[in-house]
């Protein structure tokens, strides 16, 4: 957890710094300062989870991003320095987050962390070189220019650094995390920058009339985001529901769909899937099964992974049959259909649902030693059923400690509940 | 479907007549033709993605222009986007003129307006906040001569009766117009100040962004609702004699829930109640459910599990709300005498005693393996004679009154009554369902 440790010495740090420094000189410029808070604060309290790791707040990042850059005042050059800067995005930060403690939602301290480094990265960089005058000669439309430049390398800063906080939280591998948070900067990150550089400049002609008549089109960018992680939550639940009544119907034992799901998505990443392939992971993970319904005759205790191969690839069928059916995307009824031909031939998602499914089948009442004689099994099974990659990440995923592996969460009955926040964005 | 009445074309005629003067003074005007070539040429962009990715149009560059040009420059951004855009289907002339000559009279009224007010000179002069009113102004009289020309269209293509052809419409494109203004705006200011068109470039970022986030909403929801019709059609492939009734339920559940004036979104959650109230006979083996001839008390003890396997089932689908209650309690018994646990009087929650209602009546409207269909006459008596014992009365009264006004006209995408005659098997005092 050292990591993230110095993240987080390294923000309490800079925000002590900054206050310190802000409270020997006094703040300059209130009303910039209190608007700007106030807009922070605002879009903080509006803040939600996008995900486990992964929070989402435009407006606050916007308003802090262009506090951070702002060169002017209606024409009257800004008088406020870099630690004024991190001293208001703290406050209001605070401020915004007290709902959020109280609540016991999300990792607050994560989340402040981010926004104060990024926040004071991106005005150590602009605020000194500014009052110095290095940018006089950058009139113009050069200048919008250079705070886009700079707000993409704050956007990447924090793109590490969240990637960072996230590692150290799940331990899942570095690499796919910074791919995802790289892909979401050209989605709404890049909607924040671009209102983070045109809210400066707007201040910087109109003065402080720009905030409200440029916030409410990021509002209405806030909203379509918020109501669109609705529906997705919203769509995975009825996956979820669809995916227990295999369970309900006594064809599976319960939570057998949701911990192959589970598994299957601490596998996936850790083979380096990510955003839309680990979307189609968790959705045919759950719905794996779903073939049995069609049987007359159900197989016992829906294991499988114990039947001749062409009875396992007639039941596979199946199930793509009925997946095709629900309007999920294609690639999951391609998944479903294909998870029991040999590895060969099939699309990595296939590899990792039959591995896990095989191994989940051979634990369920094999007591403390099953999972080591199922490792053992699988490892034997390699030769033509079970892909030796996937094989040896489960066996590294089995490995970790069980905290990291699999966040539980706090209410949960045996049936196959969708687990919170497995799926970030696409 | 694609023949276009004579009237709708010789209205569109009128209309792109109507458009020409505006452009007519453009040789005598000193507008910055640069400008107006780049507004015109990202207002093409923006279209071709938008249309491309949802439809509808993209607002902020036109009211940017109608802030930024001189009336009959600012008419003249939106017609490139009309002229090269492609038109998905025909006739395409029609359709092209439609979209060249409708946002340039709007934008060209804005213009004007926003013009008279001396919005120009407040925009150039940065002059905050009265620049606001003459936006206002504009975006109010852009509003308008849309939604007057749209609403004409209407009537003109005899989609809807000239009365009602205008209701509703200004007060539906007010609110997203407004905000499209107010980015149109921020373009026009930043447009004139020293940071030039790319700072004004930068305000359209969010808009798109929210455009594809917006697209990527519908497109999810309407995977969502595929997925909640598959979860009917599994009950309907295992228990093939009611085709159909989950929807017809769903329908008869509306219609009780309007008839007693709940709001909106409580008949949505009830529609959803209806359609997916059985949902529990998934997990009842598929040969109970098939089962020619009486039950022995052990099947029907198995058969009545089905509400709370539906319980079960979408317990953890957060929008269905109260829909889940209805689900678990719809074959609860006013005088507590039903299942799953006895419920009686108000303790039954409201929703569930109006889809038990409506479950009822279909299933005795309906053809089944034990009974043949009655007449809905016979099924009204049937539910009036049950009322206070078995159902709430007050659910059965709106059920009467609502198929008095509008009858019962059930419109099912899998209807095909598919019956066996086996022997008759009643079920207990009324034909409601098992």
């Amino acid at each position: 957890m050292t990591p993230l440790r110095l993240i987080h010495a390294a923000a309490a740090l800079t925000a002590a710094g900054s206050l310190a420094v802000t409270l020997w000189t006094g703040l300059d410029d209130r009303g910039v300062a209190l608007a700007f808070g106030v807009l922070i604060a605002v879009g903080e309290l509006t803040r939600w989870n996008a995900s486990q790791t992964r929070q989402t707040a435009p407006l606050g990042a916007a308003g802090s991003l262009s506090y951070a850059l702002l060169g002017a005042d209606a024409g009257r050059p800004a008088q406020h320095d870099a630690a004024q800067v991190v001293t208001v995005v703290l406050v209001a930060g605070l401020l915004g987050a007290v709902p959020h403690i109280w609540s016991g939602r999300g990792h607050t301290p994560d989340h402040l962390a981010r926004r104060i480094l990024t926040a004071g990265f991106a005005a150590v960089c602009y605020q000194p070189l500014s009052h110095q005058g290095v940018f006089a000669a950058w009139g113009g439309p050069a200048h919008a220019l250079l705070l886009l430049t700079l707000l993409g390398l704050t956007s990447l800063c924090g793109a590490v650094l969240a990637a960072a906080l996230a590692h150290c939280r799940t331990r899942w591998p570095f690499g796919p995390l910074l791919r995802e948070e790289l892909r979401g900067l050209l989605g709404i990150g890049s909607a924040v920058c671009a209102t983070g550089a045109v809210m400066a400049l707007a201040v910087a002609v109109i003065g402080l009339w720009a905030l409200p008549v440029f916030c409410l089109p990021l509002l209405l960018v806030q909203l379509s985001v918020h109501r669109y992680a609705a529906v997705r939550a919203t769509y995975r639940q009825t996956i979820a529901s669809l995916a227990r009544a295999t369970e309900i119907a006594g064809c599976t034992p319960a939570g057998h769909a949701r911990r192959v799901a589970a598994l299957s998505l601490a596998v996936g990443r850790d083979l380096g899937l990510t955003g839309p392939e680990l979307t189609v992971l968790e959705y045919a993970a759950l719905m794996h099964d779903i073939g049995q319904l069609s049987l007359v005759d159900p197989v016992p205790a829906g294991a499988t992974a114990g039947l001749p191969a062409a009875e396992q690839r007639r039941i596979a069928l199946l199930g793509g049959a009925v997946v095709r059916q629900t309007g999920v995307d294609a690639a999951v009824a391609v998944v479903v259909e294909r998870q029991a031909d040999p590895y060969p031939e099939q699309p990595v998602a296939a590899r990792i649902v039959r591995a896990v499914n095989a191994y989940e089948e051979k634990t369920r009442d094999a007591g403390p030693t099953g999972p080591l004689h199922a490792l053992a099994e699988l490892r034997l099974g390699t030769a033509g059923d079970y892909a030796p990659e996937v094989v040896e990440s489960l066996a590294r995923v089995l490995a970790r400690p069980r905290g990291l592996r699999e966040r539980v969460p706090a209410r949960r009955t045996g049936l196959s509940d969708p687990a919170p926040g497995w799926v970030t964005h696409g | 479907m694609d023949a276009v009445p004579p009237r709708a074309r010789v209205y569109v005629a009128c209309v792109a007549l109507l458009a020409v003067p505006c452009l007519l003074p453009l040789p005598a005007t000193h507008a910055p033709w640069w400008a107006t070539g780049l507004l015109a040429a990202l207002c093409t962009a923006c279209e071709h993605g938008v249309r491309r990715g949802f439809g509808g149009t993209f607002y902020p560059v036109l009211l940017a222009g109608a802030f930024l040009l001189p009336p009959s420059a600012a008419a003249l951004v939106p017609l490139p986007a009309a002229l090269l855009s492609p038109v998905e289907h025909p006739p395409v002339v029609p359709r092209r003129v439609w979209r060249a000559a409708q946002p340039a009279l709007a934008v060209w009224c804005a213009a004007q307006v926003h013009g008279t007010l001396g919005g120009r000179d407040a925009v150039v002069g940065r002059d905050f906040p009265y620049a606001l009113l003459p936006a206002g102004a504009a975006v109010l009289a852009f509003c308008l001569v849309l939604t007057a020309l749209d609403g004409g269209l209407r009537a003109a293509a005899g989609l809807v009766p000239p009365r009602r052809a205008w209701r509703g419409l200004l007060t539906r494109t007010l609110a997203p117009v407004a905000v499209h203004g107010l980015a149109g705006l921020m373009m026009a200011v930043l447009w004139r100040s020293p940071y030039g068109p790319v700072a004004a470039l930068l305000v359209l970022l969010p808009m798109c962004v929210s455009w594809w986030v917006f697209a990527q909403y519908h497109r999810e929801r309407a995977a969502h609702q595929a997925t909640i019709r598959a979860l009917v059609q599994a009950v309907d492939i295992k228990d093939g004699y009611t085709r159909g009734h989950s929807e017809r339920v769903g329908q008869a559940s509306v219609l009780i829930a309007r008839e007693l004036g709940m709001d909106d979104d409580r008949v949505e959650v009830l529609r959803f109640a209806g359609i997916l109230h059985d949902v529990g006979k998934l997990g009842v083996p598929t040969r109970l459910l098939r089962k020619d001839g009486p039950l022995t008390p052990e099947e029907r003890r198995i058969i009545e599990l089905h509400p709370e396997y539906g319980h079960e089932m979408v317990r953890g689908i957060s929008f269905l709300g109260e829909a889940r209650a209805a689900i678990l309690h719809h074959h609860e018994r006013l005088d507590g005498s039903g299942y799953p646990y006895g419920l009686a009087g108000d303790r039954i929650p409201e929703c569930a005693r109006i889809v038990a209602v409506a479950d009822a009546f279909d299933a005795m409207t309906s053809t089944r393996t034990y009974s043949r269909a009655r007449p809905v006459e016979a099924a009204v008596a049937e539910l009036e004679r049950c009322a206070g014992t078995q159902f709430d009365p007050r659910m059965v009264g709106a059920l009467v009154r609502a198929l008095h006004r509008c009858g019962w006209h059930p419109a099912v995408t899998a209807d095909e009554p598919s019956h066996g005659g086996g022997p008759a098997q009643r079920a207990p005092s009324t034909g409601a369902p098992r």
